[in-house]
């Protein structure tokens, strides 16, 4: 992508309440310019809630509807088929989640606007924990790390819980992995998502410089370094088609780099770091990345 | 206008179909299903131009309800027991979003232990959310308060929670008069909201406020709820017009001359008039006020029907613990600055479906002396 054709235009206003280095606010910013002004953002409970701005105020340029934590995408279905019934079926209806709301809270209306197949874009900007509420683990904390509901860090018998294949298994329209981290990646996802029908989830790894107790300026390297040692994995599913991985470095960097960065996984000891160095690897060479 | 026997449950269908709601989200629970079953159907054939979302839980049902309205289109849904108590938190959201979603709620008791039959603890433990409540008598009553319920809610900006008593009203057939679509549309227009989701004047909804703008809004909830009663009474009004039936707030049967008053909300109302008439023969006076509106609730309307040297015996199907029977607290409540208060009896006359005879309340009143005023009631 040539970063020259990013549309000029901005959404996200100036102003809005994000913490320095948040990349949840970056990602909403990016991911509007492509979504454009025929838009309308479903949000339940999350930092989103507060980076938006209080009333009577708004960061955004497009139409936002907040909502209980729950709910969002059962929100989303109304709002949809309401526009469907108006006449108007083709506004983008997307929800704009954390990891709380996605993995956890909201899980249940997820699954069932998935199986519905309601025409929405669901996007969780996935910081793996309940960031806005002070930092306290939810299924999208990794093992290993630190949150105040996990002052030992987050034991080792729990796993990431597998978001992108349970929306897989829902056959969606499309489902991906991506970070804003990699734009071309983001953009490219986000252009397929808005431009197909039916059910599409994207799954955004967002840092959080407070929660994973980095420097704000090290914010989009931590995302960069996520890939680069596959901890995380941009990947892609459209339709019936194979899962596809969008995205693979030359060598694998080892996990060690990306923990060495972030407070969250500074108690950590060589064993622990090996046992999840495995796993990743594991899990890469399932993806026959390795 | 057209005459048939139809279940409560169809009545209210119908009610739904007149009104022309464009979206219903709904999740099954007894004994409201036959509702959404024949809504399902009057979609499904064509008959009603409106979607049907079959979603996953009463949380959901709620929630689509209320992106739906947000999104300005005229939204149904309908619940009971459990599925009530589970849609509480978005029950809430809908009203501080102003919302006009109408819901039909089929009066059922909550577990544990598991019960399906009617009482009114559901929908009375959703007394102070800011959603309108009505209870209806008959399936007649049911399908009218649809459409005027639909009006006001439109006019005011807040829901309408309308109530029917699960199986006694929802599964029983009953002579129902239906109106014309041409008489529903000349009584109820098209929504038409003035805010809603718009791509071409984008604005945000729900934004956290602080305490000054967040009390500002509440207060003029309380503010729009007491000036409904204009809006209700302008509704009964355009309905008699159209329709020839009267509404209003409350109801009585053999009232004026009444020593003996049954206070009663819902089907129950039935029942009494039967066993008021068997006391009227044994001489005894005893009269009805039957509660249509319980939010808002019409204190002047019952001081005045209540007022005199009454004993008034209020049935409540549902009761607060620790304190009283619901119903009971709001009519102390609106004797407060009186000067002349009707003793009361706080009676808690059923709960989870223990059948109520006609003879159970003849006896009651017979035995009217015996029963102590100062303590809540229970039947033997």
């Amino acid at each position: 992508m040539d970063f020259r054709e990013i549309a000029n235009v901005e959404y996200l206003n100036q102003g809005d309440f994000a913490c320095p280095g948040c990349a949840a606010g970056l990602s909403m910013r990016h991911a509007l310019k492509v979504l454009g002004d025929e838009t309308v953002i479903v949000m339940p409970a999350s930092c989103w809630s507060i980076i938006a701005g209080g009333l009577p105020t708004t960061a955004l340029q497009v139409p936002l509807m907040h909502v209980p934590f729950a709910t969002a995408a059962a929100v989303a279905s109304g709002v949809k088929n309401a526009f469907k019934e108006k006449g108007e079926p083709d506004k983008n209806v997307v929800c704009w989640a954390g990891d709380g709301g996605t993995f956890d809270i909201g899980l249940q209306a997820i699954s069932g606007a998935a199986e519905r197949r309601e025409d929405i874009i669901y996007v969780c900007y996935d910081n793996e924990a309940y960031m806005n509420t002070g930092i306290q683990r939810s299924s999208a904390t990794p093992p290993g790390a630190w949150t105040t509901t996990t002052p030992a860090g987050n034991p080792l018998i729990f796993e990431k819980k597998d978001m992108f294949n349970i929306i897989a298994s829902h056959n969606p329209t499309y489902v991906a992995t991506t970070t804003i981290a990699f734009p071309n990646d983001f953009y490219a996802k986000f252009e397929k998502a808005k431009n197909a029908t039916g059910f599409r989830f994207i799954h955004l790894l967002s840092s959080c410089p407070p929660g994973w107790r980095i420097d704000s300026k090290d914010s989009v390297s931590a995302m960069r370094l996520a890939v680069e040692t596959g901890i995380f994995v941009m990947m892609e599913k459209e339709g019936e088609q194979e899962i596809k991985v969008t995205y693979k470095p030359e060598e694998f960097k080892p996990v060690k780099e990306y923990f060495k960065l972030q407070g969250r996984y500074k108690h950590l000891d060589e064993e622990t770091i090996n046992i999840i160095q495995e796993r990743i690897n594991k899990r890469l060479k399932k993806l026959n990345l390795l | 206008m057209q005459k048939d026997m139809l279940l409560g449950s169809e009545a209210i269908a119908e009610g739904v179909k007149l009104a022309r709601p464009k979206i219903i989200p709904a999740y099954p629970i007894t004994p409201q299903t036959h509702i959404i079953e024949v809504l399902s159907e009057m979609t499904a054939k064509g008959e009603l131009d409106a979607t049907f979302i079959r979603v996953e839980s009463e949380l959901s049902a709620a929630a689509a309800a209320m992106g739906a309205s947000q999104a300005g289109v005229r939204t149904f849904t309908a619940t009971s027991s459990h599925g009530l108590a589970l849609m509480h938190e978005v029950l809430h959201w809908i009203v501080g979003a102003r919302l006009p979603v109408v819901l039909v709620n089929a009066n059922r008791a909550i577990g544990s232990p598991w019960n399906i039959w009617t009482d009114q603890t559901d929908s009375m433990t959703q007394r102070d959310l800011g959603w309108l409540q009505v209870y209806c008598e008959t399936a007649q009553e049911a399908l009218d308060t649809i459409l005027q319920a639909f009006y006001i809610a439109e006019k005011i900006q807040l829901p309408f929670m309308v109530m029917i008593d699960g199986f006694i009203l929802s599964h029983t057939l009953e002579e129902v008069l239906i109106p014309s679509q041409d008489e529903a549309d000349e009584f109820l227009p098209p929504y038409k909201p003035e805010y809603f989701l718009d791509t071409n004047n984008p604005m945000s909804f729900g934004a956290a406020a602080k305490g000054d703008i967040f009390y500002m809004l509440r207060k003029s909830i309380e503010e729009t709820m007491e000036g409904s009663f204009d809006y209700i009474d302008e509704a009964h009004k355009r309905f008699e017009k159209i329709f020839k039936r009267k509404y209003g707030l409350i109801d009585t049967y053999l009232l004026d001359d009444a020593e003996i008053v049954f206070v009663v909300a819902g089907a129950l109302a039935g029942t009494t008039k039967v066993a008021i008439d068997t006391l009227r023969k044994n001489n005894v006076k005893a009269g009805l006020l039957k509660i249509r509106y319980f939010r808002p609730f019409p204190k002047k309307e019952i001081v005045d029907a209540l007022k005199g040297d009454k004993k008034v015996v209020v049935f409540n199907k549902a009761l607060s613990f620790g304190s009283s029977g619901q119903i009971t607290q709001e009519i102390k409540e609106a004797f407060y600055y009186e000067d002349k208060k009707p003793v009361l009896y706080d009676y808690i006359l059923s709960l989870g479906g223990k059948e109520v005879f006609v003879e159970n309340i003849v006896d009651l009143a017979n035995n009217l002396d015996n029963l102590d005023k100062f303590k809540i009631l229970w039947r033997e």
